[in-house]
């Protein structure tokens, strides 16, 4: 069996396995918080037959193990239940969610990713000059600004205050005017549903894209700076500059392919950010992502509900660190080929 | 120059000018401030209602756990999904006085024991059949059989059986209340064909909206119904749109940005600078909600009538007013009542905040000095945790050692509301006196969270109940609530106002007190001007 695959197969099974750990872990956790789902349905109205009869209904007067036992026989089964309190499919409603959660993270990560790795190379290539000082002076910036407050910010600049601006430029011809207004439209709640089309679904999602891919810019761009720098001392590209390469081919040629497997390691992290990671700015743009869902869920004691997304939210992250150490072997030509 | 100021209005309706703006453009053409805003004004309002166009509601209080099952309704979002979808017997109209909805009139025996609701005939339900009294009687035997879990299980509990003769639907019960109807208006029970009892969830009533889609946590979707039966009142946008905003800020930008054309829930720290903002209004509305700390009366020190009096008199009122409701509110009076209900008695002496009388009762009740602990958390109220610290500053003027325990939201209402002896809390308030008193004041009530148990007590509010002269029944609620005020285990300071803020293209908005946005209707009852 070729060793990369013999890998891939080793760590799916650790991968199953910490599934079912964090399956327990979850539950447990769901468990141990005050309160229970009927209790969070009825809320403050609850009177004591009205908890008993919807606990009774539920279910969710078994025991805890009986409980978990017959959850995980059905997920085995590929059934993921239906949510507590409302009785929707679980599948069903997850698969939506977890559709937008991909799509802005896909759309995110599709700007971000390049856009820092080519921060980082002309941060290298202009190292200790105003370029280089001026792209980390940004990126530190707004990552250090918490993610509601970029969208905060955002919204009042390009959803409430463009538009008055443009409104007020009475020099513009009426046509340019109208023009600028219907399509420099930020819209502050980014909708997202199945008759939309796909234009109108990234123009929904603009601006979280803006606020993800800032948030998550300077992080890959650090990196990416870091790790060429490191490969920079070497000596086959001290050979390479004294051969007359110019510098942006150095970085292209050499330097970049040897960095790979530290910028790898933290895009995946960083993709499993936008992921796993968003509610703060679902919550601002009201975006009906897997991260509201599963709060909303906790919240009222869902149980099946949150072993789901948590199952979900596990095996991206597992999924995501294979790919990252696959990538980072496949780049190796020294873990290619062990001896 | 009349095309160039109707060019200029229709920025102002657009949000692309602010009306200071506008008035001061018209000027510029000559005409004065005072005119210029009469055209804005006629611009934005219409003779009558305007039928069509999408309205839009951005509101808090939706999740992705929420269910269209009228039993179960227990938040904000829901509430706006049974009033598109669902209505009941009888509403609390604006003026607290009884509109009719599925019964055309109510009659009472002169005992109030016996009510007889005449049912409506000809009203469709959206699934085509025709409501009937039977529907009426197995909706009410849906929320108070045994194996409900209704929201509406507690106010159903008086009742000794219920009938269909004819057209009417006949309700016995055990002692008489002269409020029974009010008690129908419970947002719990829309009438479903059939109860409900097969699929609660279905969103089939007989109101002006069907649901063209259901997303719980994101939004909801409502076509208006051809044959409904009451066109000339409700229903005006052809469609009308709820989108979940659960984030304050993001609900003002959604409205400032033209996303939505109402919201609700406007913090009141923004209250004041969001009305300055073009082309929307901010809406405040007296109403019968409260803020409270309530204390157990059965547990030490709270049974000790001094140390209660004590705090009560430590509390600020008006700073509470000023500081939490930032004057979105008014000042309580440790009863639950106020000037909202009908048969108030205005000349109940209000208490005063006096840090002297406050030491005074301190001393005498003999306290040990160990600190005295109240809990709070974000969730009890907006502002809570604000309003603990305003509390225990001026109750330490007064010598009192109050301490603040703050708690988790998660778990608040189960956990600390109704089981710790001392803590912060809030009350939506109900239509009639009786309600709000049996609800949480009588001995045997479900949500007794003073656990105030006066025999003396319960025998005036079941003589009020009963009592179909008015002025008597004015003067026994008059007695209780001094007897609340002076002994009971509740310290109120504070009754809220719903804050919520519509856009100038809408129409139709009226104060209502019985709840947020017109009690949850102006999604109904509103329109576009412009659509």
């Amino acid at each position: 069996m070729h060793p990369i695959l013999k890998l891939v197969a080793q760590r799916l099974a650790l991968g199953l396995l910490l599934l079912f750990a964090a399956s327990i872990l979850i539950f447990v956790g769901t468990a141990i918080l005050p309160g229970d789902v009927a209790q969070s349905i009825l809320g403050q109205s609850a009177t004591p037959e009205a908890l008993a009869n919807l606990r009774a209904e539920l279910g969710v007067d078994q025991p805890a193990i009986t409980r978990y036992f017959s959850w995980l026989g059905g997920v085995l089964q590929g059934d993921l239940g239906t949510a507590l309190t409302n009785g929707r499919d679980i599948a069903e409603s997850l698969s939506t969610r977890l559709g937008n959660t991909l799509f802005l993270a896909f759309w995110a990560a599709l700007i971000a990713v390049p856009l820092a790795i080519t921060l980082g190379l002309l941060a290298v290539r202009y190292k200790d000059r105003w370029p280089d000082k001026l792209i980390s002076a940004i990126t530190l910036t707004t990552i250090s600004i918490p993610e509601f407050m970029i969208g905060y910010l955002l919204i009042f600049f390009l959803s409430i205050q463009l538009p008055l601006l443009i409104g007020g430029m009475e020099f513009l011809p009426d046509g340019l005017q109208s023009w600028l207004l219907s399509n420099l439209r930020f819209s502050s709640v980014a909708l997202m549903n199945d008759s939309m089309t796909l234009i109108e679904k990234i123009k929904s999602i603009t601006l979280p894209i803006m606020v993800l891919t800032l948030v998550v810019l300077a992080h890959m761009m650090r990196m990416t700076r870091a790790a060429i720098l490191n490969v920079m001392q070497s000596a086959y590209i001290e050979t390479a500059e004294l051969k007359g390469l110019g510098m942006l081919k150095i970085i292209r040629k050499h330097a970049f392919p040897n960095a790979i497997a530290p910028i790898v390691n933290v895009v995946m992290l960083n993709l499993a950010y936008l992921v796993v990671g968003v509610v703060v700015v679902e919550v601002v743009f009201a975006y009906p992502g897997m991260g509201q869902y599963l709060v909303d869920h906790v919240s009222k004691r869902d149980v099946p509900v949150v072993q789901a997304c948590g199952l979900i939210f596990a095996a991206v992250y597992i999924g995501l660190n294979l790919i990252a150490d696959i990538v980072s072997i496949l780049a190796n030509p020294r873990l290619r080929h062990p001896k | 120059m009349t095309d160039q100021l109707k060019h200029l209005s229709e920025k102002v309706t657009k949000g692309l000018m602010t009306r200071r703006e506008f008035v001061g453009r018209a000027a510029a053409l000559g005409v004065t401030a005072a005119v210029a805003n009469s055209m804005l004004a006629s611009a934005a309002k219409a003779a009558g209602p305007v039928r069509g166009g999408t309205l839009k509601l951005g509101a808090s209080g939706g999740e992705s756990t929420n269910t269209q099952d009228p039993a179960l309704t227990a938040s904000e979002v829901p509430l706006y999904n049974l009033r598109h979808w669902g209505e009941t017997l009888v509403d609390v109209g604006a003026d607290g006085n009884i509109e009719y909805r599925m019964a055309e009139s109510v009659e009472g025996s002169a005992d109030a024991k016996q009510w007889v609701f005449k049912i409506r005939k000809g009203v469709p339900f959206s699934n085509g059949k025709d409501m009937t009294p039977e529907d009426v009687l197995m909706t009410m035997q849906r929320h108070s059989n045994e194996d409900s879990q209704s929201g509406a299980l507690g106010i159903m509990r008086g009742i000794e059986d219920m009938k269909v003769d004819g057209d009417n639907f006949i309700v016995n019960l055990s002692t008489g209340n002269a409020d029974l109807p009010y008690l129908m208006a419970d947002y719990h029970l829309m009438i479903q064909p059939g109860g409900g009892m097969d699929d609660p969830g279905a969103g089939i009533g007989t109101g002006p909206y069907t649901i063209e889609f259901d997303e719980p946590g994101v939004r909801h979707g409502f076509k208006r119904r051809e044959d409904y039966w009451d066109a000339e009142n409700r229903g005006f946008a052809e469609f009308s749109e709820q989108l979940v905003l659960n984030d304050a800020t993001a609900r003002t930008a959604a409205l400032q940005s033209g996303q939505v054309h109402m919201i609700n829930r406007v913090d009141p720290k923004v209250a004041s600078l969001l009305d300055r903002a073009p082309n929307l209004s901010v809406k405040s509305t007296a109403g019968r909600g409260h803020y409270v700390f309530i204390m157990h009366v059965d547990t030490a020190p709270f049974d000790n009538n001094e140390l209660r009096l004590a705090l009560k008199y430590a509390i600020n009122r008006q700073e509470m007013v000023d500081k939490i409701l930032r004057g979105y509110g008014s000042i309580g009076n440790d009863f639950p009542i106020n000037a909202g209900y009908p048969l108030f008695d205005t000349s109940i002496a209000q208490r005063a905040h006096d840090l002297a009388k406050a030491a005074e009762h301190y001393k005498k009740s003999g306290h040990d000095g160990s600190p005295i602990i109240l809990r709070t958390a974000d969730g009890a109220f907006p502002g809570a945790v604000d309003a603990a610290a305003l509390f225990q500053q001026s109750a330490q003027a007064a010598g009192i050692p109050l301490e603040i325990k703050r708690e988790p939201n998660d778990g608040y209402w189960s956990e600390v509301w109704n089981v710790q002896p001392f803590c912060a809390s809030y009350w939506g308030g109900r239509p009639v006196q009786d309600q709000m008193y049996s609800t949480a004041y009588l001995s045997t009530a479900d949500w007794n969270d003073t656990r105030f148990k006066r025999p003396e007590f319960d025998e005036m509010l079941l003589a009020a109940r009963a009592e179909i002269d008015e002025v008597k029944r004015k003067e026994i609620y008059s007695k209780m609530a001094v007897m609340l005020r002076d002994e009971g285990g509740l310290i109120l300071p504070m009754f809220n106002d719903f804050v919520g803020a519509i856009a100038a293209n809408v129409g139709g908005w009226v104060d209502d007190p019985n709840g947020p946005l017109m009690n949850n209707k102006a999604p109904i009852k509103c329109w576009l001007t412009d659509a």
